[in-house]
């Protein structure tokens, strides 16, 4: 058997046995089933949320506020980090500003949002872009900075004007580095939409249904929503991002260069 | 003598021309959004209680710091920090370096970590309330829980990546197993140990703030500026967030930055 | 002192087409305070000898004896200097890394630090005890891994191509600069490098390698008096002799290169 095999039945062992032992507490009915719900009722409970399409609306619901949050996020840090890094006028004036701001964690706006913008999907997609705005142009503007003078000037010598240095050299050279900004911030994003949706979302969404089934004691909607949002949370991070960085920086041959 | 005077008075005279520029640099910002912010205040577009003028904020800033509210909060907001980091520093480095030293551990411990460390920390925060009740417990175990993962797996990763070639010299100066673990493997990975801890501590005081929110404790920031939100007592609540960034920053520019300077900087195993 | 004997040593590695032999049936013997060279090209099995004097690796056929004592995982009784500038130990002090072995052996800490001092002495690093590897060149980091391998006061000194990562001039200095240090403290050294003239510069005795399967292909003794003069007619004399037999060793082929 080689080391291999024998790590992966190790592994499985260990899942096993935990779900053994957790199904065996759940069963000994020293807790409420109510609180502890047995794995085979979660199980039930997540196919049919699924299959009546409640569970997909709300997954939808997050999706959407995390997809516009982040969007907006991209639409707003990249062009801002590129211009830090450009133009030395903007980076005086922006990086106090966003050295201030980045450490204030994005879920103690959520109240401050709460009484400005209501309760709903404003709030939530602003916690959203607070929460991923900061990687993007952090990120983007040391990917830039650290483009190779060396490309820049081979390029201006093989007579690349100002605009195509920036779309043929600077982007492409930013790259790896923007895409871990991407790749940061949509991590944080479904961090954020997640902690927003708890307090600042009513009827719908992934973070409602955990909060809200905690009020009525549905733990089992509570433990199949979150395997819900792990499962979305997986998805994104290793096929999406996954397949674009193969696709671009690894194809290339750059290495990541800064990792998150 | 007063060519010579002027010669050496000029490069002090520029040096402090040169700080005192780099300080109205960084200001600057801060002094348009804040002038911004009054004029958007005093325009009254927005009702003075939810949008107040930054005087009416430090008014409020001051009151809540002399009635030592504010500072009752912080320190109970602090001691839970420290609890939960705590409890996550302890047991993440633990099982971070057993995974790292042991094919066994990291058999049996990795693929139970994949499954629980990718969904976001606060989503299990109403599982904890349930399960341990409301108040402090839930909030320290789930800033404990959330935090340790960042430490586990650096702690991990850096064990992993200590020089063959350190545990080879050591081993032929005649190190034993304990001595090269202490001397050789702990100190090698200290630079990822201590990224770990970083980047957990961050990650604590994230989910601290949040779960304050949610766990009803009677003291703590982010009880203050939920709380607040039901009396509409914007001042408050900016208070809040002010005390909460000042802290923030102070987290990661003082407390690990000394510490790192002191050893994996030292020591160039980091730049 | 310590004489070591190395008789019909062994070692093949396992890869995925199939086994492959390291080293085959080398014996050799050295005596006390000798200074040999292996030399050989790449792939001859010149460092998996080492590794297995060393105790790293052990042979699968026949034994490695130093002062009667079977060789068997690595012991006090051996120093080691890497190729590698990063087998110092970056949160130690220079004089922390010499006290490493000394610790483990046990001494008192006043007694190790002096000790450690004056073996940093020995290669010039007196005024660095303090520094961090990191402030320190690849040479001086080199002299303090000397250091570091003579302070538990081993009788053997095993080097693995330790100038070899150095520029020429750098390296020049190291070669005069060990060559003192061995006099100094008559330690048996086994030296394994790729590069004929430090060989001829440093050896009593060269060993010659070669490669599929690695085997000793000739022993040449250096006689030349000390200090030696890299320009004299006698050490290009001995450096074409090696050089010739390296030659046959890699194939044939490499005579013209190197003239």
């Amino acid at each position: 058997m080689d080391d291999r095999t024998r790590s992966l039945i190790r592994g499985g062992v260990s899942i096993v046995c935990v779900a053994a032992l957790y199904e065996i507490v759940a069963r000994s009915g020293h807790f409420s089933p109510a609180l502890m719900p047995t794995l085979p009722t979660i199980a039930r409970t997540l196919i049919a949320s699924i299959a009546d399409g409640t569970m997909i609306w709300h997954a939808a619901f997050t999706l959407y506020r995390v997809m516009v949050g982040f969007v907006l996020a991209i639409a707003v840090g990249v062009p801002l980090g590129i211009a830090m890094a450009r133009f030395p006028r903007v980076e005086n004036f922006c990086l106090p500003l966003i050295s201030a701001l980045m450490p204030i964690p994005s879920f103690s706006l959520v109240p401050l949002f709460m009484l400005w913008f209501g309760i709903g999907n404003t709030t939530t997609i602003l916690i959203v872009l607070y929460a991923a705005t900061f990687s993007v142009v952090f990120n983007t503007w040391s990917g830039v900075r650290a483009v190779n003078p060396l490309w820049l000037r081979a390029a201006g010598a093989m007579g690349a004007d100002e605009r195509r240095l920036f779309w043929k050299v600077i982007i492409p050279g930013a790259s790896p580095f923007i895409i871990t900004g991407m790749r940061q911030a949509f991590l944080r994003s479904w961090i954020a939409v997640v902690g927003a949706e708890m307090i600042a979302a009513s009827d719908w969404g992934l973070g409602w249904v955990i909060f809200d089934a905690k009020e009525f004691l549905n733990t089992d909607i509570m433990l199949a929503a979150l395997i819900v949002i792990g499962a979305i949370g997986y998805v994104f991070e290793r096929l999406v991002f996954g397949s674009i960085e193969r696709a671009t920086v690894q194809r290339w041959g750059m290495v990541r260069a800064a990792k998150g | 003598m007063s060519d010579a005077a002027a010669v050496v008075g000029r490069p002090d005279a520029r040096v402090g021309r040169q700080t005192w520029r780099t300080a109205w640099r960084n200001t600057f910002p801060f002094l348009v959004v804040a002038a911004l912010w009054e004029i958007v205040a005093w325009l009254g577009v927005f009702p003075r209680q939810l949008f107040p003028p930054i005087e009416d904020i430090a008014a409020r800033f001051v009151s809540l710091t002399a009635s030592g509210i504010l500072e009752h909060h912080t320190v109970d907001t602090v001691l839970r920090l420290l609890a939960g980091f705590g409890l996550a520093a302890v047991f993440g480095v633990a099982i971070g370096v057993a995974m790292g030293r042991s094919r066994r551990a990291e058999d049996i411990l990795l693929p139970l970590i994949s499954i629980v460390a990718p969904i976001p920390g606060l989503a299990y925060a109403p599982l904890f309330l349930l399960w341990f009740g409301l108040g402090n417990l839930p909030s320290i175990l789930l800033v404990g829980f959330v935090s340790a993962f960042p430490v586990i797996f650096n702690s991990w990763t850096g064990v992993k990546a200590v020089k063959e070639i350190w545990l080879r010299s050591a081993q032929a100066m005649g190190a034993d197993d304990r001595r090269l673990f202490r001397q050789v493997i702990l100190p090698g990975a200290l630079p990822y140990i201590l990224t770990g801890l970083r980047l957990g501590l961050a990650q604590a005081w994230r989910i601290l703030i949040a779960v304050e929110m949610l766990a009803a404790v009677p003291w703590g920031l982010g009880w203050l500026i939920f709380g607040a939100r039901k009396f509409l007592d914007t001042d408050a609540m900016m208070s809040g967030i002010v005390i909460i960034a000042l802290l923030g920053l102070a987290l990661e520019k003082f407390v690990f930055k000394k510490i790192e300077d002191y050893t994996v900087v030292r020591w160039g195993m980091v730049k | 002192m310590v004489p070591i004997e190395i008789s019909g040593v062994t070692l093949t590695y396992d890869t995925p087409s199939g086994k492959v032999p390291g080293v085959k049936d080398i014996s050799v013997a050295i005596k006390p305070s000798e200074f040999v060279c292996i030399v050989g090209p790449s792939g001859c099995g010149k460092s998996t000898l080492l590794n297995m004097i060393a105790g790293f690796l052990t042979p699968a056929e026949g034994e490695i004896r130093i002062d009667g004592k079977k060789v068997d995982g690595h012991g006090l009784d051996r120093g080691m200097v890497f190729q590698d500038f990063a087998q110092l130990f970056p949160w130690r002090t220079a004089l922390g890394n010499v006290c490493f072995g000394l610790e483990m052996k046990g001494v008192p800490k006043d007694e190790r630090e002096k000790i450690a001092r004056e073996q940093l002495r020995l290669v010039k690093l007196e005024k660095f005890c303090s520094s961090y590897p990191h402030h320190m060149s690849g040479g001086m980091q080199q002299r303090v891994a000397i250091a570091r391998a003579l302070a538990y006061n081993p009788s053997v000194l095993l080097m693995d191509e330790p100038f070899a990562a150095l520029d020429a001039l750098t390296r020049d200095d190291m070669q005069r600069l060990l060559a003192d240090v061995w006099r100094e403290t008559r330690k048996t050294v086994i030296y394994v490098t790729h590069n004929v003239s430090e060989a001829v510069y440093l050896a009593d005795r060269v060993l010659v390698m070669s490669p599929h399967p690695g085997t000793v292909k000739i022993d040449l003794p250096v006689t030349l008096p000390r200090p030696r003069d890299p320009l004299s007619i006698e050490f290009i004399e001995h450096q074409k002799i090696l050089l010739d037999h390296l030659g046959h060793a890699a194939g044939g082929g490499a005579q013209t290169q190197h003239a």
